[in-house]
C-alpha cells in the first residue's frame, strides 16, 4: 500500500522528532512573505497554527464560522490540559504519558506521533503561562495539578473549570496580535463548502460568506484544515451547534482518505437526555469523578420505585448502593478511561437499573467527599460545575446526587495524516480533532487540548517548511484560475440543488432522525446486523432528504437553515462510511464496541492479529462504495498488553 | 406553556426592522429558551415562513455568541448566566416576552436579532495579548505567581465577550470588556511588561471605534453573565493613570 507513507524518521522513538527536526527543509524569512496558507478553523488547533505561521513570516488567511475567532468550540472544553511536567513529583514522564495515551487508546495509535505529543506537551504549559493563561495555582505560587481517568498520576493543568476557554483566549490573543500587524488577514462568518485542486495540489478552498451569500474563491500555497470533530452527525451530542463535517468531508471527496471513522468518544459523565424538544446535550467535567461516586441500586424493585417517583436517591441504604465502577475496577475505581465507565453505566441502565425518570441514568454522589473534605473544599473545586447542573436540571447536587448518563463528545476519527500532519492529497494539513492520528480508538480526558496545541504551536510551524521549500518558485494563486471557477460553481450548483428540492420536511427533524439511527446502530454497542440496518436505514433517509427538504428563505441573505441543511447533507453520507467502518471492524477495541466480540466478564475483547490497523476509506464517487485501505499498526517500543484496568 | 412572543424581525442590516408577535404553545417549563425559539422556527418553516435569526453556538454559557436582550434585560431575567443557559421554568404560563438584540452603535445588526460585534475584536488586537512568540520561553514553574493574584487574574479572564456589558451600558461603553483584559494581565507579571502601552492602545482604540464614556452606573456588572467586576475597572483607571504620568515624565 504504497499510498499510506506515515513517513515516520529513522532512530530510536526518543530520537525521531529531533532527528526529524535536524533534518527538516526550512524556508528563508525572505521566501517566507513570499508563500501564503490558508487555515480553515481557529479553534486551539487553528488559532496556534495560524499565530505561529505569521510569526515566522508566513502570509495566512484564516477562517472561521463563527462571528469571532475566540468563540471556535475549543472554548467550551472544562476539565484540564495534560502534560508531563512531573511538577508533583509522582513518577510521570514523557514515556509513560506516552504509555498512557496509547495504552489509553487500546492500542490502535501511531507509536511515533504519540511519542512526539508526549515531548512537546511541556513546552505547552510554558507556551501558555508565558501568553498570561490564568492556570490554577497553589498557595507558593507553582502550578496546581489534578487527575484524570486512565491515569495513576496528575498531570493535568488547569483553570477553574474554563480550561478550554483560557488556552483559546490565548491562541486567540496570539492571533489577534498578528491579525493587528497585517500578517493575518481574519475572515469571521465564512463556511468553508469546497476544497481546490491544482495539479492534484491543495491550492485554495470556497466559502459561502454567511452574512450576504456570496460565494467565494481563496487561494495559497498550502490548506490547513483545523475544523474540529464531527460528533454532531449524532444531532445530539455537547459539540456546539455549529461544528460540522463539512471542509473535511469535502477533502475526502477530492481524495484524502477519512481513517477510522467509526472510533467515537461517548463521555460517561453528561447531564441525561430529558426531552424531544432537546437541542444538544451538557459535559459535566470528568475532574468530577476524582471525587465523585458513581452508583445504581443494588435493588431492581428500588431502581423501580426511584423511576416512578416513589423514592428518593437519598433513602436507599448504603449496603444497597452498587459502586459499580469501584466493584468491576477496584485499580482505578471511578476513573477508569471514558469507554470503560460509559460501557459500564449503559450495562446497569440495560439490566433495569437506571434511575431518572427514563431509566437512562446513574448517580454520581458526592456526599463522601462533602463528609470527608467539607461543603467547602468541594464547592472551590466543583462549584461552577454544581451551579452549570443546578441551572439545568433544576436539582441541587450538595443535597441529592447528581444523574448522569454517557453522550457522544469526541470523534478519534478523521482524516488520514503521516507524521507531518500532512493528508495523502499534496499540500493539504490537518489538525486537532479534525485528523484522526493520536488517540487510537479511545481518546485519555485533557488530551484533545493538549494534541491541538501540540499540532498547531509546535508541530506544523516546523513540518510545513519542508513541504513549502519546494514551492518559493510557485507564483502566488489568484483564484481565478480554471480550477477555482470550476470548483466553485460545483458549490453553487450543490446550494441550488438544496434550495431547490422545496419539500415538506425541516433540516432539524430530519437530522434528528439521523441522530437516531446513528445513537441506536452506530452508538455504544454495535452489531453486525443493527451496522448493516443502519447503512439502509441511512441510505433512505439521505433520499428522502434530498426529495423532501424544507429551506425557506434565499440563498443571498443570513439563512441559517441552508447553512445546516449543507451540514446535514454531509452527516448523511458520513454516517453511512462510520456504519461501514463499524462493520468491517470485528472486534471491540476503546469507544468500538461490537457485542459480537466481548469476554464472559462483557469487556471489549480485542484482536490484534487481525486488526491492529488503522482504516483509511477512499472515496469513489456518489453511489459507489469506498474503498478500504489499511496502514499496519508496528509497536517497537512498547509491548501490546490486554487493556486492565482492573 | 403558552407563551406571547414579541420579537424584532429586522432582514438585513439596511432594512427597517419591527417587533412581531408570534404565539408558541405547549412549551415545557424544562427546554432552554433557545430550545423554545427551536419550537418557535420550527413552526415558522412547516408555514414556510422565515424562521427568527439568533446567534448561539456552544449552548452552554461559555462561547458568547448568543446575545439577547429579553424583558428588557440583556440575557433575560436571571442573573450570573447567558441568554442559552435560561430555562423557560424562569417564565410562567401565559407570559409575554419580549425579545429584542442588542442595541449599540458599536454592534450593528446583520439580521433580526443577530449583531456584529467585531469591534470587540479589534479592541483586542490592538493590544489585549502578551507580545510573545511560540517558542524560546522560560520554563512555567520559572515565574511564581502569588495565587490571589492568579485568582483575581482568572476572575477577569473569565469575560466571554457577549457584548452584554455594552448592550446595558446607556452610553454603550465597553469600559468592563476592555478593563476585563487589562486587569488580567495586570495582575500577572508576564503582563507587566507592556502594561502602559496595552491599557494606552486598548483605550484608544474603543473610543475610536465609537463606545461611549462610562459613567459608573454598574449596570455591566449586575447584567454580566459571568459577573465580572466593576472593580476591574479600577484597576484599568489606574493602570491607564499610570501610563499617562509615566508618557508625561518621558517626555520632559
Ligand atoms: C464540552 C466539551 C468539553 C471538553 N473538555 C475537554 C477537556 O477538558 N480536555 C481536553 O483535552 N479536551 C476536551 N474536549 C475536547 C476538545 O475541546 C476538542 O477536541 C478540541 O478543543 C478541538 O479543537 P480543534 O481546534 O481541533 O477544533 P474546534 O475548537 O472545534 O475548532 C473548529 C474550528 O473550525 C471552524 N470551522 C468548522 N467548520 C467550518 C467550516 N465549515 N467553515 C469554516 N470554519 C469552520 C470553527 O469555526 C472553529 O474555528 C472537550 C470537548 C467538549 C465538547
Ligand atoms: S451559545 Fe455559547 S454562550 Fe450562549
Amino acid at each position: 500500500m504504497t499510498k499510506l507513507d506515515a513517513k515516520i524518521p529513522e532512530g530510536p522513538l526518543t530520537e525521531k522528532w529531533t532527528n526529524y527536526i535536524d533534518k527538516q527543509k526550512l524556508v528563508n524569512p525572505a521566501n517566507k512573505r513570499k508563500l501564503d496558507i490558508i487555515v480553515v478553523g481557529t479553534g486551539l488547533a487553528g488559532a496556534s497554527a495560524a499565530a505561529s505561521f505569521a510569526e515566522l513570516g508566513y502570509k495566512v488567511k484564516a477562517f472561521c464560522y463563527q462571528d469571532s475567532p475566540r468563540r471556535a468550540h475549543s472554548i467550551a472544553a472544562q476539565g484540564g490540559i495534560n502534560a508531563a511536567k512531573n511538577y508533583p513529583n509522582d513518577g510521570d514522564n514523557i514515556y509513560r504519558l506516552f504509555y498512557d495515551t496509547i495504552k489509553g487508546g487500546d492500542y490502535r495509535a501511531r507509536e511515533a506521533n504519540v511519542y512526539r505529543l508526549a515531548q512537546v506537551s511541556n513546552n505547552i504549559i510554558d507556551q501558555c503561562v508565558a501568553q498570561g493563561v490564568p492556570f490554577a495555582r497553589e498557595y507558593g505560587g507553582l502550578l496546581d495539578n489534578r487527575s484524570f481517568g486512565g491515569a495513576q498520576v496528575s498531570r493535568t493543568f488547569y483553570a477553574r473549570g474554563q480550561t478550554g476557554q483560557q488556552l483559546l483566549l490565548g491562541a486567540y490573543s496570539a492571533l489577534a496580535r498578528q491579525i493587528g500587524k497585517g500578517n493575518v488577514k481574519m475572515y469571521t462568518r465564512r463556511d468553508m463548502l469546497d476544497l481546490v485542486l491544482v495539479d492534484g495540489r491543495a491550492r485554495g478552498i470556497i466559502t459561502r460568506n454567511l452574512v450576504n451569500g456570496e460565494i467565494e474563491r481563496h487561494a495559497a500555497h498550502t490548506v490547513v484544515l483545523a475544523t474540529g470533530g464531527y460528533g454532531n452527525v449524532f444531532f445530539l451530542s455537547t459539540n456546539a451547534m455549529g461544528s460540522n463535517v463539512t471542509p473535511v468531508w469535502a477533502a475526502y471527496k477530492k481524495g484524502a482518505f477519512f481513517s477510522n471513522p467509526c472510533f467515537v468518544q461517548i463521555h460517561p459523565t453528561c447531564i441525561p437526555v430529558h426531552g424531544d424538544f432537546q437541542s444538544k446535550l451538557t459535559l459535566m467535567s470528568e475532574s468530577l469523578r476524582n471525587d465523585g461516586r458513581i452508583w445504581v441500586p443494588k435493588k431492581l424493585e428500588d431502581a423501580e420505585k426511584i423511576r416512578k417517583g416513589q423514592m428518593k436517591a437519598k433513602e436507599i441504604k448504603e449496603e444497597d448502593r452498587d459502586y459499580y465502577l469501584e466493584r468491576r475496577y477496584p485499580a482505578f475505581g471511578n476513573l477508569v478511561p471514558r469507554d470503560v465507565a460509559s460501557r459500564a453505566a449503559k450495562e446497569r441502565c440495560d439490566a433495569g437499573y437506571g434511575v431518572g425518570t427514563t431509566g437512562l441514568a446513574v448517580y454520581l454522589d458526592f456526599s463522601e467527599a462533602i463528609g470527608r473534605l467539607g461543603k467547602n473544599v468541594v464547592e472551590a473545586r466543583y462549584g461552577n460545575l454544581f451551579q452549570m447542573y443546578e441551572k439545568i436540571v433544576d436539582d441541587n447536587p450538595y443535597e441529592t446526587p447528581m444523574m448522569i448518563y454517557p453522550a457522544i463528545h469526541y470523534t478519534m476519527g478523521g482524516l488520514w495524516v503521516d507524521y507531518e500532519l500532512m493528508s495523502n492529497v499534496n499540500g493539504l494539513y490537518v489538525l486537532g480533532e479534525a485528523n484522526f492520528s493520536d488517540h487510537g480508538a479511545n481518546r485519555l480526558g485533557a488530551s484533545a487540548l493538549m494534541q491541538g496545541l501540540a499540532d498547531g504551536y509546535f508541530v506544523i510551524p516546523n513540518t510545513i517548511a519542508n513541504y513549502l521549500s519546494d514551492q518559493i518558485h510557485v507564483p502566488r494563486f489568484t483564484g481565478n484560475e480554471p480550477e477555482f471557477v470550476q470548483t466553485a460553481k460545483e458549490v453553487q450548483d450543490r446550494l441550488d440543488r438544496l434550495m431547490n428540492v422545496k419539500g415538506n420536511q425541516s433540516v432539524d427533524s430530519i437530522h434528528k432522525r439521523l441522530g437516531h439511527i446513528m445513537w441506536d446502530y452506530v452508538g455504544m454497542a454495535r452489531t453486525a446486523e443493527g451496522l448493516k440496518k443502519a447503512i439502509s436505514e441511512i441510505q433512505t433517509l439521505r433520499k428522502e432528504f434530498w426529495s423532501d427538504l424544507k429551506i425557506p428563505g434565499n440563498q443571498n441573505e443570513y439563512n441559517p437553515e441552508l447553512e445546516k441543511a449543507h451540514r446535514v447533507a454531509d452527516f448523511l453520507e458520513l454516517g453511512e462510511l462510520m456504519a461501514r467502518d463499524a462493520l468491517i471492524r470485528e472486534e471491540s477495541c476503546g469507544g468500538h464496541f461490537r457485542e459480537e466480540y466481548q469476554t464472559e466478564g462483557g469487556e471489549a475483547l480485542r484482536n490484534d492479529k487481525d486488526f491492529m490497523f488503522v482504516s483509511a476509506w477512499e472515496y469513489k464517487g456518489e453511489d459507489q462504495e469506498p474503498v478500504l485501505h489499511k496502514e499496519s499498526l508496528k509497536y517497537e517500543f512498547i509491548e501490546v498488553k490486554v487493556r486492565n484496568y482492573k | 406553556m403558552d407563551l406571547t412572543l414579541k420579537i424584532w424581525r429586522q432582514a438585513n442590516s439596511q432594512a427597517k426592522g419591527k417587533m412581531v408577535e408570534y404565539k408558541v404553545s405547549n412549551v415545557s417549563p424544562d427546554s432552554s429558551f433557545f430550545e423554545m425559539l427551536d419550537v418557535l422556527n420550527q413552526n415558522l418553516i412547516e408555514k414556510g415562513e422565515d424562521p427568527v435569526a439568533f446567534d448561539h453556538d456552544c449552548r452552554e454559557g461559555i462561547c458568547g455568541t448568543c446575545s439577547l436582550y429579553i424583558n428588557g434585560r440583556a440575557h433575560g431575567p436571571d442573573s450570573g448566566i447567558t441568554t442559552c443557559q435560561l430555562h423557560m421554568r424562569k417564565f410562567k404560563d401565559g407570559d409575554t416576552i419580549y425579545i429584542e438584540p442588542w442595541r449599540a452603535k458599536p454592534f450593528p445588526i446583520i439580521k433580526d436579532l443577530i449583531v456584529n460585534r467585531g469591534a470587540f475584536d479589534e479592541i483586542i488586537q490592538a493590544g489585549g495579548f502578551v507580545s510573545v512568540n511560540t517558542g524560546g520561553v522560560p520554563d512555567a514553574n520559572a515565574i511564581p505567581i502569588p495565587k490571589p493574584d492568579a485568582d483575581l487574574a482568572m476572575d477577569a479572564a473569565a469575560c466571554i465577550g457577549c457584548g452584554a456589558c455594552v448592550a446595558t451600558c446607556k452610553n454603550a461603553s465597553a469600559m468592563l470588556f476592555v478593563a476585563a483584559k487589562v486587569s488580567q494581565f495586570a495582575h500577572l507579571p508576564q503582563g507587566k511588561v507592556e502594561a502602559s502601552i496595552r491599557v494606552q492602545r486598548m483605550v484608544a482604540k474603543m473610543d475610536e471605534l465609537g463606545f461611549g464614556n462610562c459613567s459608573n452606573t454598574y449596570a455591566c456588572e449586575a447584567e454580566c453573565p459571568k459577573e465580572i467586576s466593576v472593580s476591574h475597572i479600577a484597576k484599568m483607571n489606574r493602570e491607564f493613570l499610570f501610563a499617562k504620568v509615566a508618557a508625561q515624565a518621558n517626555e520632559k
